[in-house]
């Protein structure tokens, strides 16, 4: 810092520290709060790169068949390395208890981890999770060892029910998967940060980069977005302003928003008018 | 020998066990996960693992998802 304590304007904004403790998921600190998805894009290539703007480091993947006819198709672990990278493998398609500890036991097989992101979808229409599918695969997943982020409904009372089951982070929607809506039940979201002990995530519904940073400022504690990403015009400038915006609602929830004011409150003072 | 394998029937040589039919379908065994009739077959036990007759055979990797 310069002697007379002025900074110009951008100079060593990078170098004033505000404390922050690291995103911690079952005992693994993470430097990102942000967590993108890998479908959607136009290749594998498209993705790595938005990996690389969005700065995240932990990637929702699938497992599905391989296709037989075509063993030598591209694979995702080509182009985005499992151990540069954290692999949460999902359970999208799932629609039973049972079809989801299948997927992620093979995912476990695959991957070699525990780390996994459990959605048990109900109605395709609105891919809502099935609630009670959800608890019962959470309960057979963590017996079984896994440590369970958990897709859910924006309901307190199911994210608490999570919690006490011992799901890892909750994760409920911000609006249906792929609607690309923001956040529709900030007041839900909101209730859900101040009675959990374990990471929120928003999980579905982000569209743009403002309603990533809407969900920070609410306390989640990261964001998990695919669609917002994947289908902008320009993936990854759109996973740099992520990046950003994650950063930025971080930073704003730490620093506590004023208070809102049914009326004006001039910035300048009154007195010594001339 | 017929098989079902990710849910189509399937030929197979007699004897054959997990890593010579990944071999055979040009997979690397790094890359996939394997279930035998619904159990999962870890990757240390492949080449012990002998295909029957009948058996239902899925093969999967990670793709792209959200």
């Amino acid at each position: 810092m310069k002697s007379s304590g002025l900074l110009a304007v951008g100079e060593n904004s990078e170098n004033i520290q505000v404390q922050d403790k690291p995103l911690t998921i079952a005992g693994r600190i993470f430097g990102s709060r942000l967590i993108i998805g890998t479908g959607k894009y136009k290749d594998y290539q498209q993705n790595a790169d938005a990996l690389t703007a969005s700065g995240a480091e932990i990637v929702t993947v699938a497992m599905r068949r391989v296709n037989l006819s075509s063993p030598d198709d591209p694979m995702l672990v080509d182009y985005i390395n499992p151990e540069q990278v954290v692999f949460l493998p999902n359970t999208a398609g799932c629609f039973t208890g049972e079809d989801a500890v299948r997927t992620l036991r093979l995912a476990r097989e695959a991957g070699g981890w525990s780390l996994v992101k459990l959605e048990v979808l109900s109605d395709p229409k609105h891919l809502y999770p099935d609630m009670t599918e959800t608890m019962r695969a959470a309960e057979m997943l963590i017996k079984d060892g896994f440590d369970v982020m958990v897709y859910c409904s924006d309901d307190p009372v199911f994210a608490r029910k999570l919690e006490d089951l011992g799901c890892v982070a909750i994760m409920p929607l911000g609006a249906p998967i792929g609607s690309g809506l923001g956040i529709q039940n900030k007041v839900n979201i909101r209730l859900i940060v101040e009675q959990s002990s374990v990471p929120v995530i928003v999980d579905a519904g982000v569209g743009t980069a403002s309603e990533a940073a809407v969900a920070m400022e609410l306390g989640c504690d990261a964001i998990i977005t695919n669609t917002a990403i994947a289908e902008a015009t320009d993936p990854i400038r759109m996973a740099k302003a992520m990046k950003h915006a994650v950063i930025a609602g971080r930073e704003a929830y730490l620093a506590g928003r004023m208070a809102r004011k049914l009326y004006a409150d001039p910035s300048s003072p009154l007195g010594g008018l001339i | 020998m017929n098989i079902t394998l990710n849910g189509e029937a399937s030929e197979i040589a007699n004897q054959l066990n997990v890593t010579q039919l990944l071999n055979d379908l040009s997979l690397m065994p790094a890359k996939v996960a394997v279930e035998v009739n619904l159990q999962i077959v870890p990757r240390s036990v492949y080449s012990k693992t002998i295909i029957k007759d009948g058996d239902r055979i899925e093969i999967v990797r990670f793709i792209g998802g959200g």
